[in-house]
C-alpha cells in the first residue's frame, strides 16, 4: 500500500493542471449556494442553519460528481496510460483507491470552500455547530457513494460522456428511492417491509438524518460500505478486462 | 531469463497468439518481427502482466506471471506501442512519479530520474509539458520511465516508431550498449532494424512462430544466399545470359537488362546454397568478360520475411 500514495498525490496534481478543476469548483460553488439561497429562499426561511443548504446536495451532486469522476478510468483507457499504470508493480487495488481518493479529496476541497455559507449563519445568527459538522460529513460521505459509482462507471469505458450519463442514471435511481413520493407510491403497491427495504438502499434515506445534525452509524456505514463495494467491483471490472 | 511455455490468447472467436513458445537468456536481443496483426504485441503484453494468457504462462527470472505478477513487474521496463503517458506532466514531474511507484525515494530518486533523462538524451525538455513535445521526445519519454528502475529485463514495443534515422540510430546504440546487462525483448517490423539491433529474431505470423534465428540464419534461408550478382556494360551482353547458365554450380540465372548509361546485372543462384563465387570469378576471366561490379549475396531477409509470413505469395 505504500505504492498509494504517489498515485494519489499525482491525480490530484493532474485535477489542479486542467482549467476544468477551476471550472468546476467555480460551478460547484454557484449551485450549491445559488441553489440554497434562490430555491430554497434562505433568508425567508429565518433560519440560522445549513439544513437548506444541504438539502438540495442529492440532487446537485448528480451531474457534479460524475463530472468529477468521469475520466477516472475513462481518461486512462482512451490515452493508454492504463498500460503503464497496470504494468507497474502495484495491484488493482492500490490504483482503485489511490485514484478514487485523490478525486473525494479533490470533491472535499471543493465543498470545503462553501465555508461563507457557515461564516454567514453564524453572522445572522446562533446556528447549531454540531449540526453544521454532521451535515458537511454526510454531505462529504453522500459525495464519496456518488464518486464510487463514477469510478465503476468509468472503468468500463473509454469513453467519459458514457461514463457520465450512466452514473448520473445510477445515482439518480438510488436518490429517488428514498424521495417521498415515490416512497408513498411503493407503500401502496408493496407491503410495508418491501417498501422500506427498498428505502434503505436510496442515499436519500441515509443522508436525511445526517443532514439534520443526527449521525447514525448505520447511515456512514451504508456510505462507507457502499463506497467499499462500488470499488471492489471496479477492480472485478478492471479485472476481467485484463483477461477479455 | 524468459521462459515463454504454450502461450494462447484469444479474444472472442479470433486467436491472436497460438501456442507460442520460446526462452530468452541475459545478454540476447530478441527481436519480433511480423506483420501487423500477427500478435507480436500481444504476447509482450502478457509477459508484462497487462493481459492474462487463455492458456499457457511465462516465468520472468523464475517468477510466474500468474502466480506472482509483481515481482514479474519489479524486473521489466516495458515501453508500450503507443508510448503512452500522463500529457499534462512535465517530462521530470513524470519520471518522479514512475520512480516514486517503483518505490524510490528523496535522492535516490531524483539520481535515477536524472541518469534516465541522461541515457535517453532528453536534457533540452525535461521542464517541458509531454503534450508539448514531438512524437521522437514522447518515445524517449517513454522509454526512459521503462529504464528509471534498471530493470534486468526490458520489453519494447516499437522503440523506434516514430523517430527521425538520428533518434533511430541514437536509441539503437542505447539498446545496443545495454545488452550485456539485460535481456530485452524488441518487436520491429524494421528488417534492418532487427539485423543491427538483435542477436536473435522471431518471426511471428498469425500467432505462431515461423522461423527462429539469429539474423544470419535468417539470410541464409533465402534464395538469395550465396548468389552472385554481377553488373556488365549493357555493349557486353551480347549472349551472356546462356553462358552463365553453364558455369558449374549455378541452377538459375535472373538477367535485369541495363541502358546505354546503366549496366546490366545478372544474379546467379546456386544449387543448394553452395559457393559459387569461384567458379563464377574464373569464368568470367576465361571469358574475359569485363564486369563494374561482382559480389556474392548473404540472403535477403526481407525476401524471406515475405516468404514465410504470405506463403501464398510463394514464387
Amino acid at each position: 500500500m505504500h505504492h498509494l500514495y504517489p498515485i494519489l498525490k499525482r491525480e490530484l496534481m493532474s485535477y489542479f493542471r486542467s482549467p476544468v478543476a477551476y471550472i468546476f469548483i467555480i460551478i460547484f460553488l454557484f449551485s450549491t449556494t445559488g441553489t440554497t439561497w434562490m430555491l430554497g429562499s434562505f433568508y425567508g426561511s429565518n433560519e440560522a442553519g445549513l439544513e437548506l443548504f444541504f438539502f438540495f446536495h442529492p440532487w446537485l451532486y448528480l451531474f457534479l460528481i460524475p463530472a468529477v469522476g468521469m475520466r477516472l478510468w475513462a481518461e486512462d483507457r482512451r490515452s493508454g496510460v492504463i498500460e503503464l499504470l497496470f504494468t507497474l508493480p502495484i495491484t488493482l487495488l492500490t490504483a482503485v483507491i489511490g485514484k478514487f481518493l485523490a478525486a473525494w479529496i479533490f470533491v472535499g476541497i471543493a465543498l470545503a470552500l462553501t465555508f461563507p455559507m457557515i461564516i454567514t449563519v453564524y453572522f445572522l445568527g446562533e446556528p447549531d455547530g454540531g449540526v453544521i459538522v454532521s451535515g458537511y460529513l454526510g454531505s462529504f460521505l453522500m459525495a464519496g457513494a456518488y464518486l464510487a459509482i463514477t469510478c465503476f462507471t468509468s472503468s468500463m469505458t473509454k469513453n467519459q460522456v458514457i461514463s457520465f450519463i450512466v452514473s448520473f442514471l445510477i445515482c439518480l435511481i438510488l436518490v429517488l428511492l428514498g424521495w417521498g413520493y415515490l416512497s408513498s407510491l411503493l407503500v401502496d403497491i408493496f407491503p410495508v417491509w418491501v417498501a422500506d427495504a427498498i428505502a434503505s438502499f436510496s442515499f436519500s434515506t441515509h443522508f436525511d438524518g445526517i443532514r439534520r445534525g443526527l449521525i447514525d452509524s448505520r447511515d456512514v456505514i451504508y456510505f462507507l460500505s457502499f463506497i467499499g463495494f462500488m470499488l471492489f467491483t471496479t477492480v472485478i471490472v478492471l479485472e476481467n478486462r485484463k483477461a477479455s | 531469463m524468459i521462459e515463454v511455455k504454450d502461450l494462447v490468447k484469444t479474444f472472442g472467436h479470433i486467436t491472436a497468439v497460438d501456442g507460442i513458445s520460446f526462452t530468452v537468456e541475459k545478454g540476447e536481443i530478441l527481436g519480433f518481427l511480423g506483420p501487423n496483426g500477427a500478435g507480436k504485441s500481444t504476447t509482450m503484453k502478457m509477459i508484462t502482466c497487462f493481459l492474462s494468457p487463455t492458456q499457457g504462462t511465462v516465468s520472468v527470472g523464475g517468477f510466474d506471471i500468474i502466480q506472482d505478477p509483481i515481482a514479474v513487474r519489479e524486473q521489466i521496463g516495458y515501453l508500450p506501442e503507443s508510448a503512452p503517458s500522463y500529457s499534462e506532466m512535465t517530462v521530470t514531474e513524470f519520471l518522479r512519479f514512475m520512480a516514486e511507484v517503483r518505490g524510490f525515494k528523496g535522492a535516490e530518486r531524483e539520481r535515477r530520474v536524472a541518469h534516465a533523462i541522461e541515457l535517453t538524451a532528453l536534457a533540452e525538455v525535461r521542464n517541458q509539458t509531454i503534450e508539448t513535445l514531438s512524437k521522437g521526445y514522447r518515445q524517449r519519454t517513454c522509454f526512459a520511465q521503462a529504464l528509471i528502475h534498471d530493470p534486468p529485463v526490458l520489453i519494447l514495443d516499437e522503440p523506434t516508431d516514430g523517430l527521425d534515422p538520428n533518434q533511430k540510430h541514437e536509441v539503437r546504440q542505447l539498446i545496443q550498449g545495454m545488452r550485456h546487462q539485460k535481456t530485452i525483448i524488441l518487436s520491429t517490423h524494421i528488417l534492418e532494424e532487427m539485423e543491427a539491433v538483435c542477436s536473435r529474431a522471431l518471426i511471428i505470423s498469425r500467432g505462431q512462430i515461423v522461423a527462429d534465428g539469429t539474423p544470419d540464419e535468417l539470410a541464409a534461408m533465402s534464395r538469395y544466399h550465396n548468389a552472385v550478382t554481377v553488373r556488365v556494360r549493357q555493349a557486353d551482353t551480347e549472349g551472356l545470359e546462356a553462358k552463365l547458365k553453364l558455369i558449374d554450380g549455378v541452377t538459375k540465372v535472373a538477367h535485369q537488362p541495363g541502358s546505354e548509361t546503366h549496366a546490366a546485372t545478372y544474379t546467379m543462384f546456386p544449387k543448394s546454397n553452395r559457393v559459387i563465387l569461384p567458379e563464377v570469378t574464373r569464368f568470367l576471366e576465361q571469358h574475359k568478360i569485363a564486369v563494374e561490379e561482382i559480389f556474392a549475396e548473404r540472403g535477403r531477409v526481407d525476401e524471406v520475411f515475405r516468404e514465410i509470413t504470405q506463403p501464398q505469395v510463394n514464387a
